[in-house]
């Protein structure tokens, strides 16, 4: 199915909420210094796609699954080695890209790799949104202690925060985030939206809140660009967002930082 | 006045190594514990045991149990490009603690400092000015006891005196202070006690009792042993 065949009033809702979530969790990752590391998160989900394709069933659920596993397991590799998490990350993400290589039948990993615009139906509109909703919300409830905890760790500490858990909580956030933005930019760009947006907010404002809402709006502008010339040229869905967004950022080198 | 802090036998070891041996102390409401001795000695490690951020052995009660207890930690290594600014730190404190807006203007009056400095990314701010913000950031909530780890590390004389002066209106105002510092003279002009601390404690009671020729020896060695604790009284504090 063609990209402008499947542009519906619910991919846009979906792609916009979900481009809001991405800038809201890129903005932490970024202040946390785990952009890249992050990036590769979103790889750990390419067994699970590949093992849908194999097995014929939804391949969103299978990246979601291998995802949230695999962002458990960095986090208890973590716990249990005493090693940085960009080391573990490191880790499962070779582990998982070489197994997903493997699993993937390969007319299919094309697709796996940089997405592909499927008609999103009136469940998948659901979970997506029961998704997005999730992941803003626990980042608002939480948005106290991550600031706390990103200042100082031992400050934190002395008011009650579980470092620890709060770490969990915020991988499992991107993990679910990247797997909003599975669907529309495959798993090799799909947290390609938690990175560069916040890198635009970033160069243009130090202010949390301002850098928050710009890392936010960048995000929703790259998809609703991408999915507006993706339509219009018939390219494909994911390099498109991803494309936008990085001239964004190139234009946002050219404004100054108030 | 009433003990609110007793400590006896702690020990604090980490990888096999000791880092704070056999420290008893008993700490009463209003007191101005100034806690001494060279680097390494121990003593942001006592801080961070009484504030039960590192595990220990001996037995260590604070009455009431949930102390209100504000900190200063020695540093705090921040990321200068973290786009935060102090308005950010008091606002989530508040927050978290269920406080208003009226708590965060007193902390800040209680340090002298006013909004238009908390609307700077932290990474752009002075020692003195980053120092205030963490003093403010420690008020916040009025607690009963402020510890602060050598809080005049990096500040010019001036900027270091007004951290003091606020400590002596602060104890004024009933808050017991547990101070770390290497600066001998606060003993006669500001604490009520002094710990001496290397690695194990060498003394601990008024500055009179605690503060003898003996003790300033085995704790700096013996450069302090004419200079002694009779000329600490012509100090700057």
């Amino acid at each position: 199915m063609g990209t402008s065949e499947a542009l519906s009033i619910y991919a846009i809702l979906l792609g916009t909420l979900a481009a809001i979530a991405a800038g809201l969790t890129g903005s932490f990752a970024l202040m946390k210094r785990i952009t890249l590391a992050g990036d590769v998160v979103s790889h750990i989900a390419l067994p699970g796609i590949g093992l849908a394709f194999l097995f014929g069933f939804n391949p969103i659920l299978g990246g979601a699954t291998t995802l949230l596993l695999g962002t458990v397991v960095i986090a208890k590799l973590e716990e249990k080695t005493g090693l940085t998490t960009d080391a573990m990350i490191g880790v499962v993400f070779a582990a998982s890209l070489a197994i997903g290589a493997l699993v993937t039948p390969s007319k299919d990993l094309v697709e796996a790799l940089f997405g592909n615009l499927q008609p999103v139906s009136p469940f998948g509109l659901a979970l997506g949104l029961g998704a997005t909703a999730l992941v803003i919300g626990t980042l608002w409830w939480n948005r106290h202690r991550m600031i706390l905890h990103l200042f100082s760790p031992e400050l934190a500490t002395t008011l009650g925060i579980n470092g620890r858990r709060l770490n969990l909580v915020f991988m499992l956030l991107f993990g679910v985030t990247v797997m909003l933005g599975l669907r529309f930019l495959g798993a090799l760009l799909a947290s390609a939206l938690i990175m560069i947006p916040p890198t635009i907010g970033r160069r243009l404002t130090h202010r949390l809140s301002h850098f928050m809402a710009i890392s936010a709006a960048a995000s929703v502008l790259s998809v609703l660009g991408g999915l507006g010339i993706a339509a219009w040229r018939h390219l494909p869905l994911g390099p498109t967002v991803v494309t936008v967004a990085s001239a964004l950022f190139g234009l946002s080198l050219f404004m100054k930082e108030r | 006045m009433p003990t609110i802090l007793e400590v006896r036998s702690l020990n604090v070891r980490a990888n096999g190594r000791t880092l704070l041996g056999n420290v008893n102390l008993a700490v009463e409401r209003g007191d101005a514990v100034l806690v001494l001795g060279p680097n390494g000695a121990g003593k942001t490690v006592l801080l961070k045991a009484l504030l039960g951020l590192l595990p220990h052995e001996g037995s260590l009660a604070w009455t009431p149990p949930k102390m209100r207890i504000g900190y200063v930690p020695q540093r705090v290594d921040v990321d200068v490009h973290l786009p935060l600014c102090g308005r950010n730190l008091l606002e989530a404190k508040a927050a978290l603690l269920r406080l208003g807006r009226s708590a965060i203007d007193s902390a800040l009056e209680r340090v002298g400092i006013g909004w238009d400095l908390m609307e700077g990314p932290i990474g752009h701010l002075s020692g003195g000015q980053f120092q205030k913000i963490l003093i403010a950031f420690a008020l916040l909530g009025d607690p009963e006891v402020l510890m602060l780890d050598e809080p005049t590390t990096g500040l010019d004389e001036p900027s270091a005196e007004n951290i003091y002066d606020l400590a002596r209106r602060l104890r004024s105002g009933g808050v017991t202070v547990v101070l770390v510092s290497h600066d001998l003279g606060l003993a006669y002009h500001f604490a009520t006690k002094v710990l001496c601390l290397n690695t194990v404690a060498l003394c601990f009671g008024t500055p009179e009792e605690a503060l003898t020729p003996e003790t300033l020896k085995a704790l700096y060695g013996a450069r302090y042993e004419v200079a002694g604790a009779g000329s600490l009284r012509s100090g700057r504090f």
